[in-house]
């Protein structure tokens, strides 16, 4: 296989778990600024620290409105984070690898960027928002569908998962690096409302509302949910489950090409973290310092992925 | 499709029978549904020069253009004859020059030339084949009547747009096929494949690597390059996927790099190879003709086999086909008047309204003149032109093109179409798949069929025996 193929299979499954999370991120921050007016500049800035384009947000525009801010998030050609830039890119990396995806997984990728395209010709209204973000979510599925129900498990598919697990993770460790102070314990008085609207909005950002409610019935604790989001190997978000199915992708990369390389140490090591402390430990010795760490080596991983198996080089 | 007491032409006889079955809000009905399974394929094509223009859709006519066994026997045979002569003179005119010693060609045709590669002299290519793939566009003025307006010697393109538009027909009109009987053409992929293996470098052992040369995402034809590798089961590199190791040519792959056979390049001849021809071209392999002139890799089509479609060679094509098979030309060439001799230029200039005329060099239907579809202002500006370059132009008599309906949103309309069909050669067959590509001028009256004008593409139906 091409090395550039596997990089753009890589990047395809990573551009598509990017606009379904920006997605994710813009619905938690519509609702968090629906349900606390006051708040809304505030939430929406976090939405897009989260996303990585704040800055550039703030270079073209004055002020934070709901209606800028998700516009910015879904519609804006210039952001290259939005989901329209994302999605024009997973589908440009399909395009590339045609000759590796099946015809499903390469008419789920196409048919989701004519429709898309087309929902993100005009801007979009309040009340419009909640169809298209759904949308958004639905494309992206219908890929990972396509993917999983039609795609031989060869070096192929590894990539294209480990691309869309790296993103994951990074995403889920990104909303924990902005929202940490919520789940310190020496933030707002415990059980405050204020804690209450701000976790839920961690969770859904996650989609992990439910599970977690199912999981700690009527008992929320910012410990629990750091605990959940960063541990717990049944949350298909949390960072634990994204590198326990990242080793499997890479033992079985070496079992088709009988070698190891570089970069299954690094995940080992990484993963290691992941089983061996508790949640205790890792609060301990700081959270937000366990987080950083973690983007750090989360980004090293991907790159040494692309080196070892000659993406670009 | 009709003959002069408007009864319909025998090879479409049945469909014709078949079509007064059917309402013609239903042909506009599957119109629209074959667009939009051409959109969700993808079986697109970009635009050159047109930034962040969105991928067009090659119109899709879906009443097919019949062809029937025995006049396609017929096209056959003049076909080999043809191609077996281009090979012949690709071979000679890089070796001995024996056409050019027998005063058949002028000389300085040849060593004027800019599609004559000095870097191919004394080089003969894998299994001796130069044109492995060509498409040569014919046209039909009347029962057993083709003219071949170009040989396309180089990399011919549009062979996805044959395969996809059959399998269009198949889902669309299922129960044609079952009670008309046409040849199939799906085997065509399997066979370049199988072509392409069998001239690979004589040193290679085993199954021979293949794999598709594109100039990247952005090329007007990437569709087809993709679809091409997909069908044979070939890798579709870049040139920068590529690169020289050890006196091979090998491709970047997850585990290193590894030799590459056969490369069916869809890349020009000039941007090939940066260290060879054109400095700047980021889409070739530097060193590669180094490593094909040592007969190291194949490259299909070889280089330098532009010199065999001139439009400047093409008038001699007779001479050609005649100097190396001993045999008249089977298929006629279109009469071709040769604006570089002074007294030709003279008829051409006196009879512009009545001729097309063609740059030597263009392709595309760009750069050329139809005089009879020309405005005065038009043909007064290109007078101009061809006075102050008479080399640079060819003049031909406008055919009466045969025409095949159209479905138009005022039901069926006749329009003027042309045929490209597709043919492989390899050390010892030469394979021409029954049918090939139709294009259709989609404007009532026009002659130029190019999809970058606005033509438009049928299916082509050889019946069978």
């Amino acid at each position: 296989m091409l090395g550039k193929t596997a990089g753009g299979l890589f990047w395809l499954s990573r551009y598509l778990e990017r606009s379904e999370n920006t997605a994710r991120l813009v619905e938690a921050g519509f609702r968090m600024a629906l349900t606390r007016a006051a708040a809304g500049e505030d939430e929406w800035g976090s939405v897009m620290t989260t996303v990585g384009c704040l800055d550039a947000y703030l270079a073209k525009h004055e002020t934070i409105t709901p209606n800028t801010a998700f516009d910015y998030l879904l519609r804006d050609k210039t952001n290259s984070m939005s989901v329209y830039s994302v999605m024009r890119m997973a589908r440009d990396n399909a395009r590339a690898t045609r000759t590796a995806l099946t015809r499903e997984v390469w008419e789920a990728v196409n048919d989701g960027w004519m429709l898309l395209k087309d929902m993100l010709k005009r801007p979009i209204s309040q009340t419009e928002l909640p169809a298209v973000l759904a949308s958004v979510r639905q494309q992206s599925a219908l890929v990972r569908g396509a993917l999983q129900g039609t795609m031989l498990r060869n070096d192929i598919f590894s990539f294209s998962r480990m691309g869309a697990l790296i993103e994951r993770a990074d995403n889920t460790a990104r909303i924990l690096d902005v929202k940490y102070y919520v789940l310190l314990p020496t933030g707002a008085p415990v059980g405050s409302s204020l804690d209450n609207v701000q976790w839920e909005m961690i969770l859904r950002s996650a989609s992990a509302e439910r599970s977690f409610h199912w999981l700690n019935p009527g008992n929320a604790s910012p410990k629990a949910i750091a605990e959940f989001l960063i541990l717990d190997e049944r949350m298909p978000r949390s960072l634990a489950f994204c590198y326990d199915e990242l080793i499997t992708c890479l033992r079985c990369l070496s079992k088709d090409y009988g070698d190891t390389r570089s970069c299954h140490a690094l995940a080992e090591k990484l993963e290691a973290r992941l089983t061996n402390f508790t949640i205790d430990d890792i609060i301990d010795n700081g959270l937000h310092e366990f987080i950083r760490d973690f983007l750090r080596a989360n980004a090293a991983l991907a790159a040494q992925i692309e080196s070892d198996y000659r993406f670009y080089k | 499709m009709r003959q002069a007491d408007a009864s319909a032409r025998p090879p479409y006889s049945d469909y014709c029978d078949w079509l007064e079955t059917v309402r013609i809000n239903d042909l506009q009905k599957k119109s629209r549904e074959a667009e939009t399974f051409f959109r969700r394929t993808g079986i697109t094509f970009n635009v050159y020069g047109q930034k962040d223009a969105d991928e067009r859709l090659i119109p899709f006519d879906l009443v097919p253009r019949i062809i029937d066994a025995r006049e396609w026997r017929q096209l056959v045979k003049g076909i080999e004859q043809r191609v077996k002569a281009i090979n012949a003179f690709l071979h000679d005119i890089y070796h001995r020059q024996e056409i050019l010693r027998a005063g058949r060609i002028p000389e300085h045709l040849i060593s004027q030339n800019a599609a004559f590669l000095p870097e191919m002299i004394g080089v003969t290519p894998p299994g001796g084949v130069y044109t492995h793939i060509v498409g040569v566009d014919l046209v039909r003025t009347g029962a057993d009547e083709f003219f071949v307006l170009e040989d396309n010697a180089r990399t011919p393109s549009g062979v996805s747009y044959m395969l996809e538009n059959r399998e269009t027909m198949l889902k669309m009109f299922p129960e044609l096929f079952s009670r008309i009987k046409v040849q199939p053409i799906s085997n065509y992929p399997a066979l370049l494949r199988r072509s392409l293996g069998k001239c690979a470098p004589a040193r290679s052992t085993g199954q021979p690597t293949v794999a598709v040369l594109t100039p990247g995402l952005h090329n007007s034809a990437y569709f087809e390059h993709a679809f091409l590798a997909d069908q044979m089961g070939a890798e579709l590199v870049e040139g920068h996927d590529l690169r020289v190791v050890d006196g091979r040519v090998a491709m970047r792959t997850t585990q290193g790099y590894f030799p590459v056979d056969v490369l069916y390049r869809r890349i020009d001849d000039e941007f090939i190879d940066p260290l060879n021809f054109n400095r700047d071209s980021m889409l070739g392999v530097p060193g590669i003709m180094d490593v094909y002139r040592a007969g190291g890799i194949t490259l299909a089509n070889a280089p330098g086999t532009g010199i065999a479609d001139d439009k400047a060679i093409y008038s001699y094509m007779p001479d050609i086909v005649e100097f190396y098979t001993g045999q008249a030309s089977i298929l006629k060439n279109v009469p071709t008047y040769r604006c570089s001799e002074p007294d030709t230029l003279k008829y051409v200039l006196e009879n512009l309204e009545e001729l097309v005329v063609k740059e030597v060099h263009g392709s595309g239907g760009y750069g050329m003149l139809v005089g009879p579809a020309a405005s005065k202002r038009e043909i007064t500006e290109f007078r101009a032109k061809l006075t102050a370059r008479p080399s640079n132009y060819i003049a031909q008599p406008t055919l009466a093109l045969s025409t095949v309906p159209v479905l138009t949103r005022a039901g069926l309309a006749p329009r003027h179409v042309d045929l490209r069909p597709y043919v492989l050669v390899s050390p010892d067959s030469i394979d021409i798949t029954p049918g090939g590509l139709t294009r259709v001028a989609m404007k009532a009256g026009s002659l130029v069929v190019n999809s970058s004008q606005g033509g438009g593409t049928k299916d082509t139906w050889v019946l069978e025996e």
